[in-house]
């Protein structure tokens, strides 16, 4: 299993949980995984059937270039955060 | 002067300071900027602009300025494609084509005052500012909407009808000029702030500020026959114009040959173009090259200059100095279309700091103003200013001396973050104490003498860095001279300090070292020079190339010698065989290359995705005068984390110049607008950026922490030493005077408001 | 097309003939009729000093002077400076004490040294940052700016001191 760290405005799904554990190899499998306890979550996290533009998944604090496709693994991280600019 | 604190370490060229590269053409005038391109039979593009704010195009007529002598060509938005509605990474941020292209020209209405409507080309400057007088265009305005507050409001003026409000909360359903509202959390912030025996709560307001660079933008376009287009452009990533253009003409990329020149001035501000498509648009229409060169007007009217905002900051803190608790509310506005850096604000405000229960919201706000474009740190400095005011204020609340207070509760690595994530490798620690130790921190505070009251401020500044792509090839030519070729292109000196690292890691003299930024066409995918990525992950794929060309030596070496590459050993510009003992220069084994095998040459592609943060603190001494407001600065040193210092001399140089800039933010710099939404200071009169007599000697002191990711420990120095400028200002014209400067720019009027001098 | 004037010239110690309208400035005639590229444009309207030129000897933002007025005149770019030696050692303090980055408004400022260093050959650095104040830096914070004349002015007085 692997622990997902919920944002902060999709606790209301999560009854206020801020950390779920999850099943799956990959992020999508993961995710898929809470859209079963929680529904909506995979609406809110990919309202258009892929990650929101601008978002991006870390796994065990690595950002991953494969999007939902990251393999994870037994106790793996995942949390979800935007990207950032530089100048 | 810089000093530079490091542990020991040898090296041969690195560390040193060589004249740069490009030194040479620059002080004889021969360097080509964007704007000095000329090709044979080259035509002057000029963009006519909106003068409204707000507006729906109801007709335009392009017939008068066509007709006139000398015009060669006209490009309206209906020479566009459709774009998709689709939104794609570019660089570091995102970019939604269609208001990309309703950034080009705009559709049927406009959204800030400048912004683009038509373009026309003509075979002179003059000819084509006479036929934008002949474009006739009927606008029926519309009420804007001019502040970020005002556009949350119910009833605010709409930009874009079907924007909704993306959040993790779910879509909003109704129209809004909210693009997006995030919400980062760690702990229990509520509970945190009920466990202080201190707590402040500050609201702040800073104004739109612009990069400055002193080189407007400029590209110059030009059609083959076969349809191959090339675009001489001032920009920080050529790719990413490529990219741009092949979105917005749904022309192939590789039929796209963007060759970038030398920058004046960049800071951010070219990781977005703003004459690459209307050029090439007029280029193929006129059948004859076309240059656009944007004016000092247009450049502050209508680019990217970084987000006006709104803050909320309210930070708890025990009677020992512990922190307990930190939350803000971020109000950005991201200009014309969606998309302000206020993540990166949100990112970085507390970064420097250990806290255990903590909430920041975002709100990413459209406004009437031109879209935000990237500017040093983009997003850091306004949440600094906020965070670092009140931090201030809470250690003066405690009577702490402020880095005692930023020491107690300062990061480390493996510290949570609000916004996520944990720090890795980080030199906090050691530059607060550096700056503790400093020379300046430690002389007498200056003393007040009549209506002249003179104090001391300090503040720490984070700023995350980049990784990213970069391509290198080294080249070895018969004599043994390397050809350096990058996609990375040179805003800063790179050039200099990316052949500095090939050198040291090819063991050769610099001399022999010949670097110089290539095209779209000729090197790999680089991405843009921004992010303060160019010196570490260029010079990670530098090291990759130089190990590949090593490589490739010792092979023809071996070949030469009719024995086992592994068996040929390298140092210092010679190579032995170690069966045979026999050995080669490094020039010799170049010049049997057409024998061994042909050219040599070593690669290095690289997508680096692990990199170090920086940060900087500045210590400032001010004098304001209490009977005018003026402020003046005494003092500046900046200390910061380099990691290390490549050309140290550059660092030092990048240090002075972030501060500078954050300089005219805290106390000249800021957007003026009209109550209808047109641009009051367009210019360098009314913009004011710091000159010669407003900005001491800035002194420097380099910390090197060592990044282990890259290998000679580089950081990125070039955005973070902008970041705290404006909070140390406010924190010495506090201890100056006794009043929290909240609002930027820190001129006059605030200063004496808050003295009471003056009425609010 | 509108009516151009002749105008005859001497530029970096050359002679020029060349045609421009009444109402192009000398800094346009320099860039787009004479190909003198090295003279910049930051602002086009003096508030800058990236177009700083010489004419007559005296420091002037060229976009404030229009092309028609330099009839009979005598104008250097910094195209022209490599003629003196004294300039040469300008632009090498410039890149000895690394003074510039991206090197925009390196032009202008090596004109603008050039004035003050004919008038006053050992300025004190309160008259340096007078004297340049109206030329604008973005990238280095001026300081080493600073410090290049004064390397030029030391540099200068012993060459002067050893005639």
């Amino acid at each position: 299993m692997s622990r997902v760290v919920v944002p902060p405005l999709m606790r209301d799904l999560t009854g206020g949980l801020g950390v779920v554990d999850a099943d799956g190899r990959t992020v999508d499998e993961v995710i898929a995984y809470l859209e079963r306890c929680f529904p909506g979550f995979a609406a809110r996290l990919c309202p258009d059937g892929d990650l929101a533009a601008g978002w991006a998944v870390i796994v065990d604090g690595n950002a991953s270039p494969a999007g939902l496709r990251t393999r994870v693994g037994l106790n793996s991280e995942v949390r979800f955060s935007p990207t950032v600019a530089g100048g | 002067m810089a000093t530079t604190k490091t542990p020991p370490k040898t090296f041969a060229v690195i560390g040193t300071t060589p004249p740069r590269v490009d030194a040479g053409a620059k002080v004889t005038g021969a360097a080509v900027y964007g704007i000095d391109v000329m090709l044979p039979r080259m035509a002057y593009g000029r963009i006519l602009r909106s003068p409204h704010a707000h507006a729906r195009i109801v007709r335009i007529d392009t017939s008068r300025a066509e007709a006139l002598p000398g015009v060669v060509a006209v490009a309206t938005a209906a020479d566009l494609p459709e774009a998709v509605d689709r939104t794609d990474r570019v660089g570091e941020g995102t970019v939604n084509y269609r208001y990309t292209r309703d950034a080009t020209f705009a559709g049927d209405k406009v959204l800030y005052h400048g912004h683009p409507i038509c373009a026309v080309a003509a075979v002179t400057p003059e000819a084509a500012e006479d036929a934008l007088a002949l474009i006739d265009v009927e606008y029926e305005p519309l009420e804007p909407v001019l502040d970020v507050r005002g556009a949350m409001e119910p009833d605010a003026p709409i930009l874009h009808p079907d924007l909704r409000t993306r959040s993790l909360a779910g879509p909003g359903s109704t129209p809004t000029n909210v693009a997006a509202h995030m919400r980062f959390e760690i702990g229990d912030p509520d509970q945190g702030m009920a466990e202080a025996d201190v707590v402040v709560e500050r609201e702040f307001q800073t104004a739109t500020v612009h990069q400055g660079y002193m080189e407007p933008h400029a590209a110059t376009a030009a059609w083959s026959p076969e349809g191959i287009l090339t675009i001489y452009t001032t920009t920080q990533g050529a790719f990413d114009v490529r990219t741009r253009v092949h979105e917005l003409l749904h022309h192939p990329l590789a039929d796209i040959r963007v060759v970038p020149t030398e920058v004046g001035g960049a800071f951010g501000g070219k990781n977005t173009g703003y004459t690459d498509v209307a050029a090439a648009l007029l280029a193929r229409k006129a059948e004859r090259p076309v240059r656009v060169v944007m004016s000092r007007e247009e450049t502050l009217m209508a680019t990217g200059p970084t987000s006006g905002t709104w803050m909320r900051v309210t930070v708890g803190a025990r009677r020992d100095g512990r922190i307990t608790a930190a939350k803000a509310e971020l109000r950005y506005e991201a200009g014309a279309y969606p998309g302000a850096p206020v993540f990166s604000g949100a990112n970085c405000m507390f970064a420097s700091y250990d806290i255990p229960n903590g909430r920041i919201d975002c709100y990413d706000v459209v406004v009437n103003k031109p879209r935000t474009g990237d500017y040093r740190s983009p997003g850091a400095t306004q949440s600094a200013f906020a965070a670092e005011t009140v931090l201030d204020e809470v250690a003066t609340c405690l009577g702490m001396d402020p880095i005692a207070f930023r020491l107690i509760n300062c990061a480390c690595d493996g510290t949570s973050r609000i916004t996520g994530g944990a720090h890795e490798h980080i030199g906090i620690r050691q530059v607060l104490e550096a700056t503790r130790d400093c020379a300046h921190y430690r002389a007498p505070r200056p003393k007040s003498d009549g209506y002249l009251r003179r104090g001391r401020g300090v503040a720490l500044g984070f700023w995350g860095n980049w990784g990213a792509r970069s391509s290198v090839t080294l080249s070895v030519a018969e004599d043994g001279t390397v050809s350096l070729l990058t996609g990375s292109v040179d805003i800063t000196g790179t050039r200099t300090s990316l052949a500095m690292q090939a050198a040291e890691a090819l063991g050769l003299p610099l001399e022999m070292l010949a670097p110089a930024m290539g095209d779209t066409q000729t090197t790999g995918h680089s991405d843009s020079s921004g992010g303060s990525r160019t010196t570490m992950a260029t010079g990670i794929a530098v090291c990759r190339a130089a190990e590949d060309l090593l490589a490739r030596m010792e092979e023809r070496a071996a070949a030469w010698w009719g024995v086992d590459s592994a068996t040929v050993e390298y140092a210092r510009g010679v190579f032995t065989s170690s069966t045979t003992g026999d050995a080669m220069s490094w020039a010799e084994v170049a010049g049997h290359q057409s024998e061994t095998g042909g050219a040599i040459r070593g690669h290095g592609d690289v997508n680096v995705r692990k990199w170090g943060a920086a940060y900087a603190t500045h210590i400032v001494d001010v004098e304001v005068d209490v009977e005018t407001g003026g402020v003046r600065l005494l003092r500046h040193t900046v200390v910061q984390d380099v990691g290390r210092a490549i050309h140290p001399g550059q660092v030092a140089s990048q240090m002075q110049g972030g501060a500078t800039q954050g300089i005219g933010w805290a106390l000249y710099e800021g957007y003026a607008y009209d109550a209808q939404g047109r641009m009051l200071n367009p210019n360098l009169l009314d913009y004011k950026m710091p000159t010669y007599l407003d900005v001491p000697a800035i002194e420097t002191i380099l910390v090197e922490v060592p990044y282990p990711g890259h290998p000679y420990g580089v950081r990125g120095v070039g955005e973070a030493p902008i970041v705290a400028v404006p909070a140390a200002i406010a924190a010495a014209i506090h201890d100056a005077v006794g009043v929290r400067t909240t609002r930027l720019p820190m001129g006059a009027t605030q200063i004496l408001q808050l003295l009471g001098v003056i009425d609010p | 097309m509108p009516d151009r004037t002749r105008v005859r010239a001497i530029i970096n110690h050359e002679p020029v003939d060349f045609l421009c309208e009444p109402r192009q400035s000398l800094l346009d005639c320099l860039r787009d009729v004479l190909g003198l590229t090295g003279t910049k444009c930051g602002c086009n309207d003096g508030n800058c000093g990236a177009c700083s030129v010489l004419l007559d000897g005296r420091l002037v933002n060229s976009c404030l002077v229009l092309g028609v007025e330099i009839e009979g005149r005598s104008v250097v770019t910094v195209e022209g400076l490599a003629q003196w030696p004294g300039a040469r050692i300008i632009q090498e303090s410039f890149v000895e004490q690394d003074a510039l980055q991206c090197g925009f408004c390196t032009p202008g400022m090596l004109i603008a040294s050039k004035a003050l260093l004919d008038r006053s050959p050992r300025p004190s650095e309160d008259a340096i940052r007078a004297w340049m104040s109206g030329n604008l830096c973005r990238c280095t914070g001026y300081e080493r700016l600073v410090r290049a004349v004064q390397a030029a002015a030391d540099h200068l007085a012993t060459i002067e001191g050893a005639e």
